[in-house]
């Protein structure tokens, strides 16, 4: 079971970019484990640490405020290329329980809802504005909330998000989604039954 | 009398256990594959949860990222890839899954070997915890890439619960130019539709271009459809498709091929099936393509420049030039052809069967790789290897000063001992070009089998139409 997920408040870090993808979010070397913990220090990793590991200041997540970020705000595309979970896990073993983009690479979305990590998309515009606001800001606060589907900006501003009703619905009741899946057993076992004899070479 | 139906549509109606909405259905997965990397997770949550492997006959696992690909190799690879390949071996022997083991002869890149094992068939679903599992939709069947979450689903329900994508038709008409190849369409498709053009469809390549591949080159065109953000990518299966199953070890036989092929018949798009989106293009106007910058729709041909981040579409765009740029070491409006370039891979999902590597070796044939020039090829699986190298193929590319190694991964993936280092400049025949893909801060340029050949030999960009005259 996963945990309930409702409002996320917190520091919010700015990263304009587009097309992020899991290869940076997550790179390999950290990817090279037979645990679903300790993805927090990989998070990012090329980008926060240089050849001989050691912080790259520039980077928005090693600055002070950024540090205890809860929400990421991003380009769009964000989580394209690899479908790598542990991309996921890296988000919220950081600490980042929300990420706000204009729009989202399909397996990284998927992988969201299994895990508790709440991606609120919102239009193009009002993302470029958002980021404006946290440039200006440094530290400053936003909150992503999943019962009223609406994200607050630093600026007081309330705007609606987008999000997949079936994922919404699995982050507010931390669902087991094989738990439900199994609700179905009896129409599983009729579609196999079924299928042996309309597509035996399936099963052989 | 039915509505029209695309063939995404008759394998989405054909998989359907039960509808969980309006457009979400549990549908049922016939074929998993597995591999060390994203599956030990997925067993320990098995484990824990105290549920069974509901159909171990309908998955099929190898490892394939993390194993060293030197000659001679065993388990033996970077630290920490020893246990993933133990791992691996003790969750299928202790489930029952069919495993093709580091020294198995079938051994290699899971989605080369699916097809050519005929384990991955037409009209089939098929998934596997790796975002290129949209290879096999060369054959006209559904794949698509999960995560560990989803690949206990299936290990645990032989089903997924997913949302119904919208229909896509990408059109290729007229015929290639010579030393033009499936890599180049797909990178040239990329680059017009960008990386997210195809986030939400199923993608369904089409037309005369199309149906005058090889099943090598259909699979070149579906594995980066995920570049392009689509769920499925497809080519309907005709007879270019059956004779290509027929065969295969784990294909239907006799009687029972004979049903499938009736059934797989019935699987192309009706003719008045409407799609959501078509696009169209002349596959004869195509040069070969090169990437440029850090992500698979910044590319050009190869007559082309290096564009000026002031000629980006929008503010994001001229950023993401200007960050690219940077990262890659060029210059605004540097020609791609004479970039000179440290390293080649000829390999990965996405280049690595026997077509691919003798497109390369047609190439290479009687002429050596430029000095300093280090290059590597990795057959895609231990089938292809012994194919080209009863055909001589081995000889031609270490002859030309190449290394000839192991199945796998290898320097597509980068998570093997296989790298190429920081600043070094790599012509890659793989999927992705993305910051630190192939080592921290390595720059890859994607390309052809036959471009990254003519690299090769010039120790620089060039174009392979030249070298084939």
């Amino acid at each position: 079971m996963m945990e309930q997920v409702t409002v996320v408040r917190g520091v919010a870090a700015p990263l304009p970019r587009i097309n992020v993808d899991t290869d940076a979010i997550m790179p390999k070397r950290w990817c090279i484990s037979l645990s679903k913990e300790g993805f927090g220090q990989g998070f990012f990793g090329d980008w926060r640490y240089d050849l001989q590991d050691r912080e790259n200041p520039a980077f928005v997540l090693n600055q002070p405020p950024y540090r205890q970020a809860k929400i990421l705000v991003a380009g769009a595309n964000y989580g394209c290329g690899s479908s790598r979970e542990m991309a996921v896990w890296g988000h919220l073993q950081f600490g980042i329980k929300a990420v706000v983009a204009p729009s989202f690479a399909s397996i990284f979305y998927n992988n969201c809802f299994k895990n508790g990590l709440l991606p609120a998309t919102l239009p193009e515009a009002v993302v470029q504005r958002i980021l404006a606001r946290l440039a200006e800001r440094k530290g400053a606060e936003m909150s992503v909330d999943l019962v009223a589907r609406t994200v607050t900006a630093p600026d007081g501003g309330v705007h609606s998000f987008d999000i997949d009703e079936a994922g919404r619905s699995a982050l507010l009741e931390g669902l087991d989604e094989i738990g439900q899946t199994l609700r179905h057993a009896d129409a599983i076992a009729a579609f196999q039954a079924a299928d042996r004899t309309r597509r035996p070479w399936i099963w052989r | 009398m039915a509505a029209a139906r695309t063939l995404f549509d008759k394998l989405w109606d054909s998989h359907v256990v039960a509808m969980l909405g309006p457009r979400r259905a549990l549908v049922h997965i016939d074929r998993h594959m597995l591999y060390e990397m994203t599956s030990p997770v997925a067993f320990s949550g098995l484990k824990m949860a105290g549920r069974p492997l509901r159909n171990p006959e309908l998955s099929f696992s190898t490892s394939d990222h993390i194993v060293s690909t030197e000659p001679g190799r065993g388990d033996e690879t970077v630290p920490g890839g020893r246990e993933m390949i133990e791992a691996l071996r003790m969750n299928a022997a202790t489930h029952g899954i069919t495993h093709f083991d580091v020294r198995d002869p079938r051994q290699g890149i899971v989605h080369v070997i699916a097809p050519e094992l005929g384990i991955a068939l037409p009209g089939a679903t098929l998934v596997c915890g790796d975002s290129h599992t949209c290879t096999v939709g060369a054959l006209g069947a559904w794949g698509w890439g999960i995560g560990t979450s989803e690949v206990e689903h299936v290990l645990a329900t032989q089903t997924l619960a997913v949302e119904r994508p919208q229909n896509m038709r990408v059109r290729f008409e007229g015929r290639l130019q010579p030393g033009v190849s499936a890599k180049d369409l797909v990178l040239f498709l990329i680059g017009r539709i960008g990386t997210a053009g195809a986030t939400g469809y199923a993608m369904e390549y089409a037309g005369a271009a199309i149906r005058s591949l090889s099943m090598e080159g259909r699979f070149t065109l579906c594995n980066m459809g995920v570049e392009a953000g689509a769920r499925a990518a497809l080519v309907a299966p005709d007879e270019t498709t059956f004779a290509y199953v027929a065969g295969r070890p784990y294909a239907p036989r006799g009687a029972d091929l004979d049903s499938a092929i009736a059934d797989w018949r019935q699987l192309p798009s009706d003719e008045t099936a409407i799609f959501d989106k078509e696009l169209s293009f002349d596959a004869a106007t195509i040069a070969p393509q090169v990437t440029w910058g850090t992500c698979p729709e910044q590319v050009a041909a190869i007559d082309g420049r290096v564009p000026d981040p002031e000629r980006g579409r929008d503010a994001n765009d001229r950023r993401a030039i200007a960050q690219a740029l940077q990262y890659m070491g060029l210059a605004p409006g540097t020609a791609l052809e004479g970039i000179k370039i440290d390293r080649v891979f000829i390999g990965s999902c996405t280049n690595s069967r026997l077509d691919d590597l003798r497109q390369a070796a047609a190439i290479l044939k009687g002429r050596k790789a430029a000095a300093g020039v280090k290059a590597i090829v990795v057959p895609g699986s231990g089938t292809v290897k012994r194919e080209a190298e009863a055909l001589g193929l081995h000889r031609i590319f270490i002859d030309a000063g190449f290394e000839w190694r192991e199945p796998g991964c290898s320097m597509c993936a980068g998570v093997n001992a296989d790298k190429v280092g920081p600043l070094e400049r790599c012509i890659a025949t793989s999927n992705r070009n993305f910051e630190g893909r192939q080592g921290p801060l390595a720059r890859t340029h994607l390309a052809s089998p036959a471009m990254a050949a003519a690299a090769a030999l010039a120790g620089a960009i060039a174009d392979a139409r030249k070298v084939l005259q």
